[in-house]
């Protein structure tokens, strides 16, 4: 099929964005066209701040380089400007003449910078602040002049002059309002502004009217004069005082344009076949002159190019940030306030921090924040999303990381966040598609993560928080999300909501389940069927059968898998304690199976590594030592120190203590591994502040602390109870751990079930009272009476054939 | 060689546990051997397309093996990786004759 003619007049950041939409969502549909009247490809001009001040290049800032043009296949026209439409013949006709047919016709002819129409305004010297033309005209500027003027004191001018003074020139600002960047900032914010702006050297003249701009003989501005007949001197002066759409080239051509193109929630103007994005466009009476709107539009204008026709455009809530290193200044929606609505304000004006938040039928309406904008975002969110604030009104002022309990560590902001929240405001980026990106492509740097998801690539303030999700992603591979939603995608169902019919129905088969929750799968998948398996057997402890097809290969083989097919084989040290015989027969073991590497584990036991699956049952029988179970979602060790019986330090017979509860514990299935330590005094050598049962010794009796997890994501574990003797540590060990076996999700680790279910509630059902407590040991104890040793079952003969070859062919 | 001589006996339909595998050994890269649900049969090289992980170790679920390294679902059917990654296990032709199983090596 003959493909589309698709145009863009506009090769800049919103017209290029919509293609960029388009061809992730329809890469074949069209031959692409794009004119730019520039001579570069599409640059990140929200950035040319930073080139001005020296911080960044150039080259630094080109978005997508000419090569990125040819690899889609489009036919880039660079310094090509559009004078005419035709929209009978269809067709674009350049300046030189030549025309060019389109089927459909994208508009992102962007904005020019406003001039004042005051005498002077055309001399050599005075220009605006738009592409990097102008950047480059007030670089070299700055190398041979001294005194700018910019007149504007908005988001530009700052920029302007900020970066005018960096390359060191004398530079004055002009300004009409009475403070700056009135239309960001309220009064307060803006005098704070101004104080730090002025510490770095730029001056200020606040409600001025410039007259007349003077130029000398050769046609250079020289100076400048105000309506108070005050003049100063000026030999570079930019004009920042607002930008007007550009839609001359579609009023000409008959296009329905009021104060820009005006199109439709679908960027549709009144010619069905012109679409139009970015600056030069009115929506709903409104012209954006900031970029995130700009990607909203080209998302919606993509899709509808695509003839997708999902998604409209509603306009846009904007946030402000200022690009000027050090200055920190946040503001979004009715900042200003007014007679119907509440402010919340905090203001330190010695310590350079102000924050006021407005508040209106209890929803924040409004955010101005000055000096500490890290909760700028989560303000903005709240803003954006209506939400009735309630109770959040009382800590709203103190941030997102007062809210709720999150963890001793207070887990960090990245982790909080759900995988809709947006990220990157600049590219509309959520955190769910850079999570994605990451695991997807396997990305593993700041950088790679911006060349495919364009996070934090353009004005970067959410480099921080880009990273963090990185960091999280890839540190906490092995740590599942959240389970609110369904198991797989063999069902709807959540893992509470299976687990509760389990409970409720006495489920006891693999098949019952799948039957009575109408799975989809006629037997689940390698996600669901483990959780499943796992959910019967605590559930209904010695009456569901376990299924080992349905067990992750190292729970079958009960050794682990290596990467070659090989199994590692950890045997049962209790409390890290073994002896001469045991040791000797590890020895011979290792010398007849030929096993490759003998390691000591982290966990106080001995590992054989590279035991062939067909020696494995030998392996075991010759060893004559219990499972160790270092390959199961199960209880792992219980690590110990020497404690009293030889350290000087010791309190208790930490020892002991570990190899009792171990001795309790074995066989334990559990919906990830479990790892207890017992230390014997609060130096805590076996670091039991990072296991999922921690126990300490004190003088007095031992400190029961729950929830750690040494894992790549550190976490402290938190102190549930202090007890006095070793019956009442197995007690209530062993409940909380029956708690967590019946009510946490699969593959959730003891941190994740109290992040879910909170330590108080823990506290509540394991310390405080009593007869559940008891309730729940005598549960577990009841789950594991009986329960073989699965290596000397195996030894026995049980799952022969797991472990034998059919036949070997030469 | 006819293909009616290059069948091998392999082992009775009971000794593959359902949506379980067994593994042939063989000189030339051994084969896992894998049974459904319903009792079909299917042969595949016990090598994943991705990283070579032993397919025989997996977990079955339908017609689909999932490997037990980095969780590649593999079509029993097909040896076809289930996109969005890509790549195939070879297949070795079975056959179920009174209970038996038999495997076509030739091929």
């Amino acid at each position: 099929m003959k493909k589309s003619k698709l145009v863009v007049v506009g090769n800049g950041m919103a017209g290029i964005r919509t293609i960029e939409e388009l061809l992730v969502i329809a890469p074949d549909m069209y031959d692409i066209t794009v004119f730019g009247n520039e001579p570069h490809p599409n640059y990140n001009r929200i950035l040319l701040s930073p080139v001005l001040s020296g911080e960044q290049a150039f080259k630094d800032i080109v978005l997508n380089p000419v090569s990125w043009y040819q690899d889609a296949g489009i036919d880039l026209r660079m310094g090509c400007e559009i004078s005419k439409i035709d929209r009978v013949q269809r067709m674009v006709i350049d300046s030189d003449g030549n025309s060019t047919p389109y089927d459909r016709l994208l508009l992102a002819t962007g904005s020019s910078p406003f001039i004042l129409p005051i005498p002077g305004k055309d001399l050599k010297g005075v220009i605006s602040y738009r592409d990097i033309r102008d950047t480059e005209t007030m670089i070299d500027t700055a190398l041979t002049k001294r005194h700018a003027v910019v007149i504007g004191g908005g988001l530009l001018g700052l920029e302007a002059a900020n970066g005018l003074k960096m390359r060191g020139m004398d530079v004055t600002v002009v300004h009409l309002g009475d403070w700056l960047l009135e239309r960001q900032l309220d009064t307060t914010a803006g005098k704070l502004l101004q104080q730090s702006l002025e510490e770095r050297g730029l001056r200020f003249l606040l409600g001025q009217t410039t007259s007349e701009i003077i130029g000398n003989d050769i046609g250079e501005v020289s100076a400048v004069r105000f309506k108070s007949g005050e003049i100063i001197p000026a030999e570079l002066v930019v004009m920042a005082v607002g930008i007007r759409p550009n839609y001359a080239l579609a009023e000409a051509a008959g296009i329905y344009c009021n104060r820009g193109i005006v199109v439709s929630d679908a960027l549709q103007s009144y010619d069905p076949r012109i679409y139009a994005v970015g600056e030069c466009v009115s929506h709903r009476g409104i012209a954006y002159g900031l970029v995130a709107p700009l990607f909203e539009q080209a998302k919606v204008c993509a899709n509808h190019l695509a003839q997708m026709g999902i998604g409209r455009y509603q306009g846009s809530v904007l946030s402000t940030k200022l690009k000027v290193t050090g200055i920190d200044l946040f503001s979004a929606g009715d900042f200003m306030g007014g007679d119907q609505s509440e402010e919340i304000v905090l203001s330190d004006p010695a310590g350079g921090i102000y924050k006021k938040l407005v508040i209106k039928d209890d929803q924040l309406v409004g955010a101005c924040l000055y000096g500490d904008t890290t909760d700028g975002s989560w303000y903005f969110k709240l803003l954006k999303e209506g939400r009735k604030l309630g109770e959040l009104r009382d800590h709203i002022m103190f941030g997102e990381s007062s809210v709720g309990d999150v963890g001793v560590q207070g887990q960090s902001r990245a982790s909080a966040m759900q995988d809709s929240d947006e990220v990157c405001g600049c590219n509309g980026v959520c955190k769910g598609t850079i999570v994605k990106t990451i695991k997807d492509k396997g990305l593993f740097t700041l950088d790679d993560v911006r060349k495919h998801t364009k996070a934090s690539s353009s004005c970067g303030s959410c480099t921080g928080l880009v990273e963090q999700i990185l960091l999280n992603t890839v540190g906490s591979s092995f740590q599942e999300t959240p389970k609110t939603k369904a198991i797989c995608g063999c069902t709807d169902r959540n893992h509470g909501e299976v687990r509760k019919a389990i409970r409720d129905h006495k489920l006891l088969t693999h098949k019952a389940v799948y039957d009575f929750l109408e799975w989809r799968t006629p037997n689940g998948c390698a996600s669901c069927r483990p959780a499943v398996n796992y959910y019967l057997l605590s559930t209904w402890p010695h009456e569901a059968l376990d299924d080992p097809q349905s067990r992750f290969i190292n729970e079958r083989a009960h050794a682990n898998i290596q990467k070659d097919g090989t199994f590692s084989v950890i045997p049962q040290m209790k409390g890290g304690v073994t002896n001469s015989s045991e040791l000797r027969r590890i020895a011979d073991v290792a010398d007849k199976y030929q096993i490759p590497m003998v390691k000591v584990t982290g966990g106080q036991r001995i590992d054989l590594l590279g035991v062939k699956k067909e020696d494995l049952v030998n392996v075991w029988a010759e060893l004559g030592m219990n499972s160790g179970h270092a390959y199961g979602k199960s209880i792992r060790t219980v690590k110990t120190c020497v404690g009293m019986e030889f350290c000087r330090f010791g309190t208790q017979n930490s020892t002991q203590m570990g190899i009792a509860l171990e001795t309790m514990l074995a066989n334990m299935w559990s919906p990830h591994k479990v790892k207890l330590a017992v230390s014997g005094c609060p130096r805590n050598c076996a670091e039991a502040g990072i296991k999922d049962v921690g126990v300490i010794a004190v003088d007095s009796g031992w400190e029961l602390y729950v929830g750690g997890n040494g894992g790549i994501k550190t976490e402290v574990a938190q102190f549930l109870v202090k007890v006095s003797t070793a019956e009442d540590v197995k007690e209530y060990a062993g409940a909380f751990l029956q708690l967590y076996r019946e009510e946490a999700y699969y593959l959730d680790r003891t941190v994740h079930y109290i992040a879910r279910v909170g330590l108080e509630y823990i506290k509540q059902r394991v310390v405080t009272d009593t007869a559940n407590r008891k309730a729940l040991h005598e549960r577990l104890l009841y789950a594991l009476e009986g329960l073989p040793d699965p290596w000397a079952a195996r030894v026995k003969g049980a799952q022969r054939r797991e472990f034998i070859p059919l036949k070997v062919i030469a | 060689m006819t293909t009616q001589n290059s069948w091998t006996p392999l082992c009775a339909v009971e000794d593959i546990p359902p949506l379980g595998s067994r593994l042939v050994e063989r000189a030339s890269g051994n084969i896992a051997v894998f049974r459904t649900a319903d009792d079909k049969i299917f042969a595949l090289l016990d090598r994943c397309p991705h990283k070579a992980g032993p397919l025989s170790q997996g977990i079955v679920h339908g017609e689909t093996v999932t490997c037990p390294l980095h969780s590649w679902q593999i079509d029993l059917q097909s040896g076809e990786a289930k996109a969005p990654d890509i790549g195939c296990a070879r297949r070795f032709p079975v056959k179920v004759d009174a209970g038996h199983v038999y495997l076509e090596l030739a091929y």
